[in-house]
């Protein structure tokens, strides 16, 4: 079923301890998010949009309430199994780009298959396939800092879709990026998601990159705002 | 083994600090391997003595002489299945440079009792045959040239000839070799019949007796029973295992193991602290990276391993170039000191306990950084990154 939620937020909380203040970022938040949806979430830093996408990715655990995601609530799951979990459903695409500077393009976006049985020459295919999709074939040798920062980001991208996950999450992936390698990487992560299907949530603060979107969610102290379709 | 590329690049980060934490664990275990070989040049004679042998000395001093007469009330006492006797000679080959441990023995039954003495048939018969013939170790053989057939006169020996002649002369009939990497072949041993008839005084003495019994389990007991025929006489004896004889020995050195011992503990101590010092440089460097690893969905236990992985892999190359480096040392150290300690080689015991210890110092050094890492909450590191 296209609409059948693939994320499900039930009734989160969120609080972070700094020093003896405790600090609400998420408060009662409920959102379902269907397949194949290309999602942007945007407010201002503090908003709670960071801390949503890190809880659906099972990067960090909710203070209260239930998330679930493809079936799964992952708000229960040990830290052995959110690592497993997290390799199998879920790619990871940060602003930073967050390549390992002494592995080449190649082996940063091996990386998620060594957590796999494939062998070698099945990496090695994958991996080429994920860097043709981005554009960088002739790259694969190429360390981060021989490559400009789109490059880099769409290395990230690579790394995040080489196991073909049901989630790709991106916080702010333009956000260190000039207009035009920025629209590149936009346009490479709406293919993704009306070409091959992949369910998108991405965080940003530019109204530019929202457009891309289906669906744009509006954070403010810790509360959704306002549920618009772009 | 698919994580070893990420583990190699991880050590190399920084150049510098890798190579000079290398050279480090390189220089120390290196260090501990020269005082292994020491330890084992001291103590060597210990390491190869028969269990089921005992040395009989004076009980006052080794260098009292003990009679030949002797010999046949200890082959007498029960539980002792043979009986060899040797004297030292204290001579020198030329000037006293030249100086090697030369013994008066009974051929027959010194060959039978220390097997570890390899010696061919054809030259065990000729020095037989020959009462100034002599067998010589090799390496002794080699470093002076001696080959069979030579005659070879030894000079200096607090024993001297009845006919006034100064030096003691003797034919090479026989080169040998030892059983084990261990065994002394620095001796040169000759008939104790010619020298006994031919010296001015002492005739009729001998320096020790080494004795075999049918039973190790009952060494101490029997040792008593023969120290106990010899009670209340002119040469009373201290009878012990030839352990305990060759430790006693090496003892009046001083405790070389316990002081080699002590020095290695402090260098493996000062060099875990280095390498543990350098993985928790390395894994604070990167504390972003390590939360990325965990965000692919890199478990507790794997980022555990790989740092571990990375402190045990350079504990472990660091080991063995030490090691390698020692052994290369042992060679050009043991050839310069050769004369005075015989016996110097690398001991395998040493390796195997220097790679064990390698593995430590990498476990170690590794372990609180790799708990830090897995205990790494991701969020807040990639916020920090």
């Amino acid at each position: 079923m296209a609409n059948e939620p693939v994320v499900r937020v039930r009734d989160v909380y969120k609080a972070f301890r700094r020093g003896a203040e405790v600090v609400e970022v998420l408060m009662g938040l409920n959102l379902e998010i269907p397949r194949g949806e290309f999602l942007a979430l945007m407010g201002p830093s503090g908003s709670g949009k960071s801390t949503l996408l890190n809880l659906i990715g099972g990067l960090d655990r909710p203070t209260r309430g239930a998330i679930e995601v493809g079936g799964q609530r992952i708000d229960r799951l040990s830290d052995a199994d959110l690592s497993a979990w997290r390799a199998r459903h879920v790619g990871f695409v940060f602003q930073m780009y967050n390549l390992l500077p002494v592995l080449t393009a190649e082996r940063n976006v091996e990386l998620p298959l060594l957590l796999t049985k494939l062998p070698r020459s099945e990496r090695k295919r994958r991996v080429r396939i994920a860097l043709s999709l981005v554009g960088l074939s002739d790259r694969l040798k190429h360390y981060p800092r021989q490559l400009s920062g789109g490059q880099e980001q769409r290395v990230g991208i690579a790394r995040a879709i080489v196991t073909d996950p049901t989630l790709l999450l991106c916080d702010e992936p333009t956000g260190d990026l000039d207009r035009k390698s920025g629209d590149e990487v936009l346009a490479l992560l709406t293919s993704l998601n009306r070409d091959h299907g992949k369910t998108i949530i991405m965080v940003t603060h530019d109204p530019h990159a929202a457009e891309r979107a289906s669906r744009v969610l509006h954070f403010d102290k810790g509360v959704l705002q306002l549920d618009s379709a772009a | 083994m698919k994580y070893l590329p990420l583990i190699w690049k991880n050590i190399w980060r920084k150049k510098a600090r890798a190579i000079f934490t290398l050279l480090s664990i390189v220089m120390a275990f290196a260090l501990f391997g020269l005082l292994s070989a020491v330890r084992a040049a001291f103590s060597g004679g210990v390491e190869l003595t028969g269990a089921d042998r005992l040395v009989m000395v004076h009980k006052v001093s080794l260098i009292q002489p003990l009679p030949f007469s002797y010999m046949g009330r200890i082959r007498a006492t029960p539980g002792v299945e043979a009986v060899a006797h040797a004297t030292w000679f204290g001579g020198y080959y030329q000037k006293p440079e030249n100086f090697f441990g030369q013994f008066p023995v009974d051929p027959e039954n010194y060959l039978s009792m220390f097997p570890e003495i390899l010696l061919p048939e054809d030259q065990k018969r000729a020095w037989l045959k020959d009462r100034e013939g002599a067998v010589v170790g090799r390496r002794t053989a080699e470093q002076l040239g001696f080959k069979i057939g030579d005659r070879v006169p030894i000079s200096g020996s607090p024993w001297r000839r009845k006919d006034g002649k100064e030096a003691w002369e003797f034919n090479v009939v026989g080169i040998y070799d030892g059983a084990e990497k261990g065994t002394d072949t620095t001796a040169f041993m000759f008939r104790y019949d010619y020298f006994d008839e031919a010296r001015a005084r002492g005739k009729g003495l001998v320096g020790w007796y080494t004795i075999r019994v049918d039973d190790p389990d009952r060494a101490a007991e029997i040792a008593q029973a023969i120290d106990a025929n010899f009670q209340n006489s002119p040469a009373e004896t201290k009878t012990s295992t030839e352990k305990a004889f060759a430790q006693g020995w090496a003892n009046q050195i001083g405790n070389i193991g316990a002081i080699v011992e002590a020095i290695s503990a402090a260098v493996f101590f000062i060099i875990l602290l280095v390498a543990a010092n350098t993985m928790a440089q390395s894994v604070r460097e990167r504390v972003n990276e390590i939360a990325v690893l965990k965000t692919l969905g890199f478990g507790p236990f794997k980022v555990l391993g790989l740092v571990l992985g990375e402190a045990f892999f350079l504990a472990l190359v660091g080991g063995v170039l030490g090691l390698m480096l020692a052994q290369v040392l042992v060679g050009g150290v043991g050839k310069v000191l050769e004369r005075f300690l015989p016996i110097f080689y690398l001991p395998s015991e040493a390796v195997t306990t220097g790679l064990v210890i390698a593995a430590l110092v990498g476990a170690i050094a590794g372990i609180v950084p790799g708990i830090q890492s897995m205990r790494l909450p991701i969020a807040a590191a990639l916020r920090r990154g």
